[in-house]
């Protein structure tokens, strides 16, 4: 099955070709949805399968590199189209294709009747592939091309309603929004890229990681490199300064946001982080960088999203808090504690999503959570699995967001200091309190959408989805149990990843000497905060809503600012865009292009003009005086021959 | 005795620049004419010269060509300069400059 890992991602080509080419002809949206759902869950087959060819292998064995051909050979630069399969990739392999074919899944229901059914589903395969290629590269230029192509999927899906309002600007706004947003940090990704290649000589993740410890390299060039692709990372995976594409780009449809903006496309930023580990490992203090900006987002994007009052914009800030998370634990040197968030995260808000995709289904398009309530009654399944999965990202034990919340905040307070710990712990306390104020406000309390709305629950399709991810929010955590409560064996996620990240462990010498009742003390604190959050959500939602209105009298400034997203945008709008498009008018449009460039051209024309309107003349017409000029000529080359003889 | 080549050669030339300037100051345009003839004839006379002093067939065998290729030039030209003169009235060539800027 590790031989036919290059089929996952060659599958979701196909199914995007088909779908693509003829979906316009197929028209039967049965056909369309199988196809592509077909695709992505044989994939999701040969990933389990590879995955379990892998685990019967022992550990050291556990990496095989699948060659396709040579893509490129040009000098020294050798690249080919190679797959590998290891550890963290198949982790991320399971993930992509397994959320993604239950998204599938669940799009058949919530697409259905759309006008571009096919186009929607060409796209969502394309995706898988260029996300496969992305986990599954084995070098930075095939890794790259799934970057981009990613990036790609993602502002074709953003603008999908292409003639669709948002907001001030219209759903393709947003996509191009994101595209430049993403452009920005792939730029530094590049520069990474070359960086690499400069110092090592390869851009083959084996060799390149290989040459870290061997080759001198100056510090200053690994800091470099690694700033970079953090850059890139910071793009991608919508961290501070980079983040504001994300919320915006929940103009797709629901479950791209699903897929896309929450379960996979945004950890391309993490899981590369992950992947270069020892490039990172070798620049401490690009790592404190990492996490400081990873805390500061997480803190950030939580507190806007307590006074949001769009569902998917809560949703969106709360992935780019989660994201700051698992940002915080890959700069304190806990990798694989950040690919398990990244996993538990897949589930839970993904399972969010789609939850809240079938609410606003439900709700006739309407978003506005101030809209809703009472809804638990009409649609049962979609609340539970909703509140499934707010328990998970609130971290309360047992469910899977827990195990992966609580690992990063025990080793960013083991590896890091207390600040990190500080505002992490404070961030899961916000965290539970926008989640919970989103549940309650939406399916608990009286109804407040109008008459004219009849809540009803959403068709199996889309329910079954749902259950399957609120099992796996629920019991996925259950991998990654710590040391402290499994004993001997230790935790089997971290055991599994341990192979992959040894080097850089290795590199940065972090020994945890912390007792376990000091792991307990902070395990049990931030499950208090978690409950604290919840209870204190109950309390201003569900008992007294005037709380909530007087706050909002009583912070007046600090509403405004957080309502307003701390006015980032503006901020960017006044500080970068609108710059830009001013001197793009008035210098580079009126002066350069209009001044410069076409003046040397019809320059160039008129001197022509002029000089052959004088030089025309001698076309007299008259064939003697041209018999004259040849005449002269010959005796001209005649005498020259001559006297050169 | 026999004549020196350089008889025969500066004979030629001579025919030939008087071809030339004919061709390059005469208006009329049937002087023109016989004036390319007379630059082809003094091609034709170095030709036969030098075949004969070198005792090679060659010379005369081109100038045979030649004067194939004149007589059917002639015919045309002539033809032409019918054309011509049916549609201006003229056969100055300086007046026929219509292909002009």
């Amino acid at each position: 099955m590790i031989q036919l890992i290059y089929l996952t991602v060659l599958l979701p080509l196909v199914g995007f070709l088909i779908n693509g080419l003829f979906g316009n002809k197929i028209k039967n949206e049965k056909i369309i949805g199988l196809i592509a759902s077909g695709a992505i869950g044989i994939s999701f087959l040969i990933s389990v399968g590879a995955f379990i060819e892998t685990l019967g292998l022992p550990a050291e064995h556990r990496k095989s590199i699948v060659d396709l051909f040579t893509w490129m050979n040009v000098g020294g630069l050798n690249i080919h189209f190679a797959y590998q399969v290891d550890q963290l990739s198949l982790i991320m392999a399971l993930i992509v294709t397994g959320v993604g074919f239950i998204i599938h899944v669940y799009s058949i229901g919530y697409m259905h009747g759309d006008k571009s059914f096919w186009r929607f589903f060409a796209y969502l395969n394309l995706f898988i592939f260029a996300m496969m290629n992305l986990i599954l590269a084995d070098n930075f230029v095939l890794l790259f091309l799934g970057w981009e192509g990613v990036g790609l999927c993602s502002y074709l899906l953003i603008g999908f309603w292409y003639d669709k309002k948002f907001e001030k600007m219209t759903t393709s706004d947003a996509g191009k929004k994101a595209f430049i947003v993403n452009r920005i940090g792939d730029f530094g990704f590049l520069l990474g890229m070359f960086l690499i290649y400069m110092t090592f000589g390869s851009l083959n993740f084996g060799e390149v990681f290989g040459r870290v410890g061997i080759f001198n390299v100056d510090q200053n060039v690994f800091n470099f490199i690694a700033i970079f692709l953090f850059i890139g990372a910071t793009g991608k995976s919508a961290q501070i300064p980079l983040f504001v594409w994300l919320p915006d780009a929940m103009a797709g449809p629901t479950p791209v946001s699903a897929l896309i903006h929450a379960a996979t496309m945004v950890t391309a930023g993490v899981y590369m982080v992950a992947r270069c580990s020892i490039i990172f490992a070798s620049a401490p203090a690009i790592l404190t960088v990492i996490a400081v900006i990873g805390t500061l987002t997480a803190f950030f994007a939580a507190t806007v999203g307590l006074v949001q009052n769009d569902i998917k914009k809560v949703l969106a800030y709360s992935t780019v808090s989660q994201l700051g998370y698992m940002f915080m634990a890959l700069g304190v040197g806990a990798f694989s504690a950040g690919i398990f968030h990244v996993m538990t995260h897949a589930f839970f808000k993904a399972l969010l999503f789609l939850g809240a995709g079938s609410v606003i289904h439900s709700m006739h398009e309407d978003q506005d959570i101030q809209n809703y309530g009472g809804l638990r009654k009409h649609m049962p399944k979609t609340a539970i699995t909703f509140l499934v999965a707010s328990l998970a990202i609130s971290g309360i034990p047992p469910l899977s967001g827990f195990f992966s919340k609580d690992e990063i905040l025990w080793k960013s307070y083991a590896n890091g200091n207390l600040f990190y710990w500080g505002v992490g712990a404070f961030t899961a306390l916000l965290t539970a309190f926008y989640m919970f104020r989103l549940y309650f406000l939406t399916f608990e309390g009286k109804s407040r959408y109008g008459k004219d709305k009849h809540p009803h629950e959403s068709p199996k399709v889309m329910t079954i989805p749902l259950m399957v991810l609120a099992v796996l929010s629920a019991i996925g955590g259950f991998i990654g149990i710590p040391a402290l409560f499994s004993g001997e064996g230790g935790n089997v996620f971290e055991h599994w990843l341990e192979p992959v990240f040894k080097n850089a462990d290795a590199r940065l010498a972090l020994y945890s000497a912390h007792s376990h009742s000091q792991e307990i003390i902070f395990m049990v604190a931030s499950i208090i905060l978690a409950v604290g959050g919840i209870l204190i959500a109950r309390h201003i939602y569900m008992k007294k809503p005037s709380i909530a209105s007087s706050a909002m009298k009583k912070f007046k400034g600090l509403y405004n600012l957080l309502w307003n997203k701390y006015f980032v945008d503006e901020v960017y709008d006044t500080t970068v865009v609108t710059p830009i498009l001013k001197t793009s008018e008035s210098f580079l449009w009126k002066i350069t292009d209009a001044k410069i460039i076409d003046g040397a051209v019809n320059g160039v024309a008129s001197v022509v003009n002029s000089v052959s309107k004088n030089i025309r003349k001698m076309q007299t017409g008259v064939a003697q005086f041209y018999a004259l000029i040849m005449t002269l000529g010959i005796v001209a080359a005649l005498f020259w021959i001559i006297l050169s003889l | 005795m026999q004549i020196p080549i350089e008889y025969y050669l500066i004979v030629s030339a001579f025919m030939f620049v008087v071809g030339v300037a004919g061709v390059l100051t005469r208006r009329n345009a049937i002087v023109v004419f016989m004036s390319v003839e007379l630059m082809l004839n003094s091609a034709n006379l170095t030709m036969i010269t030098f075949a004969s002093f070198m005792g090679s067939s060659v010379g005369q065998l081109f100038v045979f060509f030649v004067m194939t290729v004149a007589a059917a030039e002639a015919a045309i030209g002539l033809a032409i300069i019918i054309a011509m003169f049916r549609n201006k009235l003229t056969v100055n060539i300086d007046e026929i400059n219509i292909l002009k800027w």
